[in-house]
């Protein structure tokens, strides 16, 4: 019998779907895209939650442009930050909790490790239709945490997982793979990020980051592939000034793939 | 006293921690007792050990970033080709990044795997004068995953420093993963009685790396880690065709040139995104031999030039009297 499972298992109750975003590889966009699929599922209606758990370099509140609010304690925990009045979108990254946005989060694994177990269940989420949980790169103390204590609350619906397409990015993400699979999570798909990019001035398109990579680890590994996003300068100015993609660029290629690799996911989430 | 002795629980904080003796984990523990009198937190002996070996190493550097996908192996690859290319001098290349080992890769050393996890500590050699060594070496599948939690990587870190029979080295670069955590203050631990000449911190232009850059350049001031400079790297990319310049990762806030004004650092220099560079990284060819006549090329020799000048300036009067 586990008291403190029974206070908290409140808090995940009413989220719908739980899906983690991985990589294994640094750098290949896992908090855009956990961004820009969160937006995109919001502007198809549904209501979300973002759990950012990168705690030595959480992005999502500049993404979302959340600057720097305070984080309330309700009787039932931490009440998430929302992006917006509707609550269509709620944020809860140990970046809320740093005095100084400056100050380096200098832990060793047992103090991640407990954080991430309480940032799990202690956070007041309410009626949310699909969780994603941000990962930094890596196999290690975040990923176990978020993951035993996950599954400790509710049932765990997948992980997707972002890589570029390069050989040095799919190396590393191939052994995420291997850790989904030891850890029993199922693998959604794989979506291959900065796949080309075109030049705005003469429309070449040039692979900076090679090509092909994130198909063939798809078919390598018998996983879904999910599509491709491709650079776009536009996509990394707005999340740098923390605009909403969506919104600004609704016609471009860009959020034409991102919106279908969300329709996607939430078709494989909602039928198992 | 080992960092996780093999008797110790699922979650043990490691003998060493704040922790030690101290979490709901450790309830049961036969060595609770122990740990929480603080006799575990003596100073480890490998410190000890670790600057006895580095003694033959006349200059360390880390390379450093807190974001990760920046280019730090990238670049500690192409440095150690650098710093190589002078046949006079030995150089080697460790990789930290237990979980996401790049190195055997770029450096074109893939399938020089042991069979089975080996306790095999030798380098291996890209040129006669160029060593590296990273746990890659050590799984036997690509698909192999390291899940490790912090306790056994460090115990890792420490194998690497001190039980790698390195010689005598002119350079030992360090890559290490992305973040301010146990591989970070492992390195910096275990080399706190060897001196470490520096850091080079990788970023590049936009705000959302230099955010996570101006916490990990907090870390090395609160480590007392000097920094030689910062890279941008992925500055701006020539279309090849039309050769106007984009600005795919852009500065808009200034780029790494305003954050080292504001925090009175070097900027040793800017790297503009070359798709060749990552191909010469898949095939695990120094970019440097391939494509010698490029920008990105220039960029790499010129900064390689101002770290070496660092080091060569930066040597303590007792070495340099002598």
């Amino acid at each position: 019998f586990d008291v403190n499972l029974m206070l908290n298992c409140g808090n995940l109750a009413q989220v719908q779907h739980v899906v983690l975003i991985l990589s294994g590889k640094g750098g290949v966009g896992k908090s855009t895209l956990t961004t820009e699929l969160a937006l995109a599922l919001r502007h198809s209606g549904k209501k979300v939650g973002i759990l950012d758990v990168d705690l030595c370099g959480p992005s999502i509140p500049r993404m979302l442009s959340v600057g720097k609010p305070e984080v309330h304690q309700c009787d039932l925990g931490w009440v998430p930050v929302y992006t917006d009045a509707q609550k269509s979108l709620a944020l809860m990254s140990i970046g809320f909790l740093l005095e100084d946005p400056d100050e380096a989060v200098v832990w060793r694994g047992p103090k991640k490790t407990a954080l991430i177990g309480q940032f799990v269940s202690d956070v007041a989420w309410g009626e949310l239709d699909v969780l994603l949980v941000d990962t930094p790169p890596g196999t290690s103390d975040e990923h176990l945490a978020v993951l035993e204590n996950l599954k400790k609350q509710h049932k765990v619906d997948g992980a997707i997982l972002i890589t570029t397409p390069q050989a040095v990015s799919t190396g590393d993400v191939r052994r995420e793979i291997t850790f989904c699979k030891k850890t029993g999570l199922r693998i959604l798909g794989i979506v291959e990020n900065m796949s080309g990019f075109v030049c705005p001035h003469c429309s070449e398109c040039s692979n900076i980051f090679s090509k092909g990579g994130g198909e063939e680890l798809a078919k390598l590994t018998g996983s879904v592939y999910l599509g491709s996003v491709p650079l776009d300068p536009l996509l990394t100015t707005s999340i740098e000034e923390g605009k909403d993609f969506i919104q600004t660029f609704p016609d471009s290629a860009t959020f034409s793939a991102i919106n279908s690799i969300a329709q996607t996911l939430l078709t494989s989430i909602q039928n198992p | 006293m080992a960092d996780i002795p093999s008797d110790a629980p699922q979650h043990c904080p490691g003998t060493a921690s704040e922790q030690a003796g101290k979490t709901s984990a450790c309830q049961g523990c036969p060595n609770q007792n122990l740990c929480s009198s603080g006799a575990t937190k003596a100073p480890d002996p490998a410190i000890e050990e670790i600057a006895e070996k580095m003694l033959t190493v006349k200059h360390k550097i880390l390379v450093l970033s807190g974001k990760g996908g920046v280019g730090k192996s990238t670049f500690s690859a192409h440095l150690a080709h650098a710093l190589a290319s002078d046949a006079t001098k030995e150089v080697a290349l460790l990789d930290v990044d237990i979980c996401g080992p790049s190195i055997p890769r770029i450096m074109g050393l893939e399938g020089e795997q042991v069979a089975g996890l080996s306790l095999c500590l030798s380098p291996r050699y890209v040129e006669d004068n160029l060593a590296v060594m990273s746990i890659g070496f050590l799984l036997s599948s690509p698909d192999d995953a390291v899940i490790w939690r912090g306790p056994k990587k460090n115990g890792m870190i420490k194998q690497f420093l001190r039980d790698v029979d390195w010689g005598e080295l002119d350079y030992l670069i360090v890559d290490t993963p992305p973040g301010t955590s146990d591989e970070h203050l492992s390195i910096v631990q275990y080399l706190s009685s060897a001196r470490i000449d520096g850091a080079v911190i990788i970023t590049t232009p936009q705000e959302v790396s230099l955010q996570d850059v101006r916490k990990e350049i907090r870390f090395c001031q609160k480590v007392q880690l000097p920094i030689i400079g910062v890279v941008e790297n992925m500055s701006g990319f020539v279309c090849p065709k039309c050769k106007n310049t984009s600005q795919i990762f852009p500065p808009t806030t200034g780029g790494a040139e305003r954050m080292c004004e504001e925090m009175n650092l070097t900027l040793l220099g800017r790297v503009p995104l070359d798709p060749r560079i990552g191909k010469s990284c898949d095939e695990g060819k120094s970019f440097l031999t391939e494509v010698p006549d490029s920008p990105a090329a220039a960029a790499y020799h010129s900064i390689v030039q101002s770290i070496q000048a660092y080091c060569l300036s930066h040597v303590p009067r007792e070495e340099s009297a002598g």
